[in-house]
């Protein structure tokens, strides 16, 4: 979330070495164990990469394994979202209410081309990419992923969850863009930006 | 040939444009005005007995001068038989053709959803409204070969634009005086309510 | 929303001056006595007054996907339902005019997932009809055997999540441990497990590798068993039949006018089936059975599926034993490459291939549809043809969107759990019905 401003804060100084004790990173350490090894995902499951998704849950491949079986299908209830599937206009503000539903700490994994890019889906009615609606902590490729993949794409977000420090408060901080920053763009000017690329409206012909 | 082709044009002169054969389909044009009338006919009369409809779709063709078809296909259970029945709408005028809702019931959300990808109207549907895209929606009909492959309005007002629109909103006029929140709603959704509109997403 | 009123059945006919609905029951039989909708006998007769709006979805488990239900409700039995599509609204037949024909099959395994081989069988149909070839005898039973395989793979997801909704997880279990036996052996043909683009116009995307009969064989034969467990645990189970019996159903007049199809049609005992009434691919020679329900309710649905299970598996048997030798793709270098080899070696190979990648084969002008009996009932692509390498009108008849559309009149009168199981039997495919 690059385009926001900072709001007043406290100032905490992470600096490793320094201010930090044993007993904060062993917290850190034990914190972060627990979380990692028990993500209680709420699968946002659309489309074809939803059944990917159940697959994975299913006896071959195993989530348990990861401590994920317990499925939340209430958003409130759920640390990462996992959201396998293209996600048209439609649903849009859908997604946008799940995740604003969720409990920190929460992360989200996109599953898929669709869910990340739009995918072949490049038309009036497909999101060109669930991160113009939420953040997004790991993109799984695939139309759809093979189970492995997502599995990976988990571990990695394992990864990323025991790096994490409790005493950083920047980590869970949630803001709406802020047109006052210098760090806003306008949505026009990104249209220009994005123009010459895939993302153009002009496209009219149908023919040959 | 199917044989029903015959049989309509001489039990529908006046409706009956013209007949084709592709690829062992045969295609009966009519005049969208007697579209119903043809259809209870080919539904009730013991020999054609097509009492099962399989689509209600619409084609426009590239050329923007032609007129605009709706297609229904047809099949009879019993005889085993499929037609294709089609009305051409010239471009310019309404886009209306009566609804074959009181003979099919299947037909319900197939008109809707031909008016809402093709603005046709259908004449006596009981709830036409938009199926697929949302009763917000501003951009148009997307079957319509004007209408842009990403839509005509770019990607960040189409998304700022979804996103404004709250979950909470999708509920019907309909839905909501169910639900007894009339005291609740907005002032202009009353009124439009007062109006009589009756919309839905 | 969760506000209620003390009316009856409410109806949005009358307005008063302020423009607020008038609260009008819906039922006032001859003698002037309100009646609610008629209540099933099992359920308590008189719980009315309290009437309750209740939405289900878009983001629910048992909506499978994002279908979303909003329900009016009498205590706890359904006076109306109103169903919302369009959340995975995803443009495929606009895309589709801006495609070449074999530039669209992709597409056709992501609009039904649960059965990516048979709709691009049933897309790779239509198309060679639309270009008049006929395709040949070893590609027509492995058409064949890709479609029985897809249809038990769309059965069994049915199977697993309508038995989770009903409160069954073992099937699950047991259902995607056979699935993933299919996964393989289509991994092994063609590469991918779920999206699969098995066709191409006039032939198939490759042959079946060496020793893949051996795989098919096997699943032949252990899967009836697999079949005969979930029969032992589930259709004499109290809970099951307590829970689906009388429920969700459906006259055979009612279902043909409400365009249902598929084993929805069938369990209310109309034997409509597109491989027996309109048949391709040469279903008209194979030896199976259609199985027709008599109640039409959810129960019969679920038999109507166990069945087509087996008769499958039979159809999968005579396939397999009269597989033929010979060419795969028809001969006919307007729509088939050239092997690579010759079109980095020979001159017209490559024009033929050059051809073909950069413009696309051009269909006479015409327009044709074609329909086969996808899981979900009669699935139709419907094209039209101006002559150029891309259709300008390709056309899905979503057997599940029709299918769908009859579910207020299901509901009706039901209890707020048997929604689940009704929708659970009509074995929707959001990607299907939205498009
Ligand atoms: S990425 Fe591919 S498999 Fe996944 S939802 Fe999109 S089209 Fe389907």
């Amino acid at each position: 979330m690059g385009l926001t401003t900072q709001p007043e804060r406290r100032q905490v100084t992470v600096s490793p070495g320094q201010g930090e004790g044993w007993i904060t990173t062993r917290l850190d350490f034990l914190v972060n164990w627990g979380r990692a090894n028990s993500l209680w995902p709420m699968p946002f499951g659309t489309a074809c990469c939803a059944i990917e998704f159940m697959a994975t849950a299913a006896s071959k491949y195993d989530l348990a394994r990861f401590g994920m079986e317990r499925m939340s299908f209430s958003p409130r209830q759920a640390d990462v979202l996992i959201c396998a599937g293209r996600v048209p206009f439609k649903l849009a503000p859908v997604l946008r209410r799940i995740w604003q539903q969720m409990l920190q700490p929460k992360w989200a994994i996109s599953m898929g081309a669709c869910a990340s890019s739009g995918g072949m889906f490049d038309n009036y009615a497909v999101v060109q990419g669930i991160d113009t609606i939420i953040p997004v902590d790991v993109y799984v490729p695939g139309c759809p992923p093979r189970p492995e993949g997502l599995i990976y794409g988990i571990m990695m977000l394992q990864e990323k969850v025991k790096r994490e420090r409790l005493s950083d408060e920047r980590l869970r901080d949630e803001m709406e863009p802020d047109p006052q920053s210098h760090l806003y763009i306008p949505p026009s000017a990104i249209d220009e930006l994005s123009e010459p690329f895939g993302n153009s409206v002009h496209q009219t012909r149908s023919g040959l | 040939m199917n044989p029903s082709a015959d049989r309509l044009r001489e039990r529908f002169p006046q409706a009956f444009v013209r007949a084709e054969v592709v690829w062992g389909e045969t295609t009966v044009f009519v005049q969208p005005g007697a579209v119903l009338d043809v259809v209870r006919y080919l539904h009730d009369d013991e020999a054609e007995r097509y009492d099962y409809l399989s689509d209600v779709t619409a084609v426009e063709y590239r050329d923007l001068e032609l007129p605009l078809q709706v297609v229904w296909h047809l099949r009879s259970l019993p005889h085993r038989r499929f037609l294709r029945l089609k009305a051409e709408l010239p471009k310019g005028a309404p886009l209306v053709v009566p609804s074959v809702f009181p003979i099919y019931a299947g037909a319900d959300w197939l008109e809707r959803e031909c008016y809402d990808m093709f603005g046709i109207r259908f004449d006596g549907h009981p709830d036409l409204r938009r199926i697929l895209m949302w009763e917000q929606y501003q951009e148009g009909y997307p079957l319509r070969k004007d209408f842009p492959l990403r839509g005509r309005f770019s990607r960040s007002e189409q998304l700022r634009q979804a996103l404004a629109a709250q979950p909470e909103s999708r509920y019907s006029m309909h839905e909501l005086t169910i639900a007894d929140a009339f005291e609740d709603l907005p002032q202009d959704m009353r009124q439009r309510l007062a109006r009589g509109e009756r919309t839905g997403e | 929303m969760a506000k209620r009123t003390v009316e009856v059945a409410l109806s949005t006919s009358g307005l008063d001056a302020e423009g607020r609905p008038q609260r009008t029951p819906l039922l006032v039989d001859e003698g002037g006595r309100v009646t609610t909708l008629e209540p099933p006998p099992a359920i308590e007769p008189e719980l009315e007054g309290e009437h309750m709006l209740i939405n289900i979805g878009p983001q629910h488990p048992a909506t499978h996907g994002v279908l979303r239900l909003v329900l009016e409700l009498d205590g706890e039995t359904v006076v109306r339902c109103i169903p919302h599509v369009g959340y995975l609204h995803c443009g495929f037949e606009k895309i589709g005019e801006y495609r070449q024909y074999n530039q669209i099959i992709p597409w056709t395994d992501r609009e039904d997932y649960l059965n990516s081989p048979g709709n691009n069988i049933a897309f790779a149909l239509g198309a060679e009809r639309l270009f008049g070839v006929e395709i040949t005898p070893r590609c027509t039973v492995l058409r064949v055997i890709a479609m029985e395989l897809s249809r038990i793979m769309s059965h069994l997801v049915w199977l697993g999540t309508t038995c989770i909704d009903i409160g069954a997880f073992t099937p699950f279990l047991w259902s995607f441990q056979e699935r993933e036996r299919i996964y393989t052996l289509l991994e092994q043909w063609i590469g991918a497990r779920l999206t699969t683009t098995l066709t191409r116009v006039g032939g198939m995307a490759a042959d079946i590798p060496d020793g893949w009969m051996d795989g098919l064989r096997d699943f032949i034969r252990t899967f009836p068993k697999t079949i005969a467990e979930v029969d032992r645990m589930v259709t004499r189970n109290g809970i099951w039949v307590g829970r689906t019996i009388g429920i969700g159903a459906m006259g055979p007049e009612e279902a043909v006018n409400a365009g249902l199809s598929g084993p929805m049609l069938r369990a209310s005992g109309v034997a409509y089936d597109v491989r027996k009434d309109f048949p391709y691919l040469d279903y008209e020679t194979y030896d199976f059975d259609v199985p027709v329900g008599t109640q039409g309710d959810v129960y019969d649905r679920f038999l109507v599926r166990m069945e087509e299970l087996r008769q499958s598996v039979r159809i999968l048997e005579q396939a397999v034993a009269r597989l033929p030798d010979g060419p795969l793709n028809v001969d006919d270098a307007r729509l088939i490459l050239p092997p690579k080899t010759k079109a980095t070696s020979e001159m017209e190979s490559m024009i033929h291939h050059f051809k073909q990648v950069m413009e696309g084969p051009r269909p006479p002008i015409g327009e044709t549809y074609v329909a086969v009996e996808s899981p979900k009932g009669e699935k139709g692509y419907y094209f039209v043809s101006d002559g150029t390498p891309k259709p300008v009108r390709w056309r899905i008849r979503p057997p599940s969107y029709v299918n769908l559309s009859a579910i207020p009149k299901l509901v009706e009168g039901h209890l707020l759990s048997d929604v689940i199981a009704i929708n659970a039997s009509i074995d929707i495919v959001m990607g299907e019905i939205d498009r």
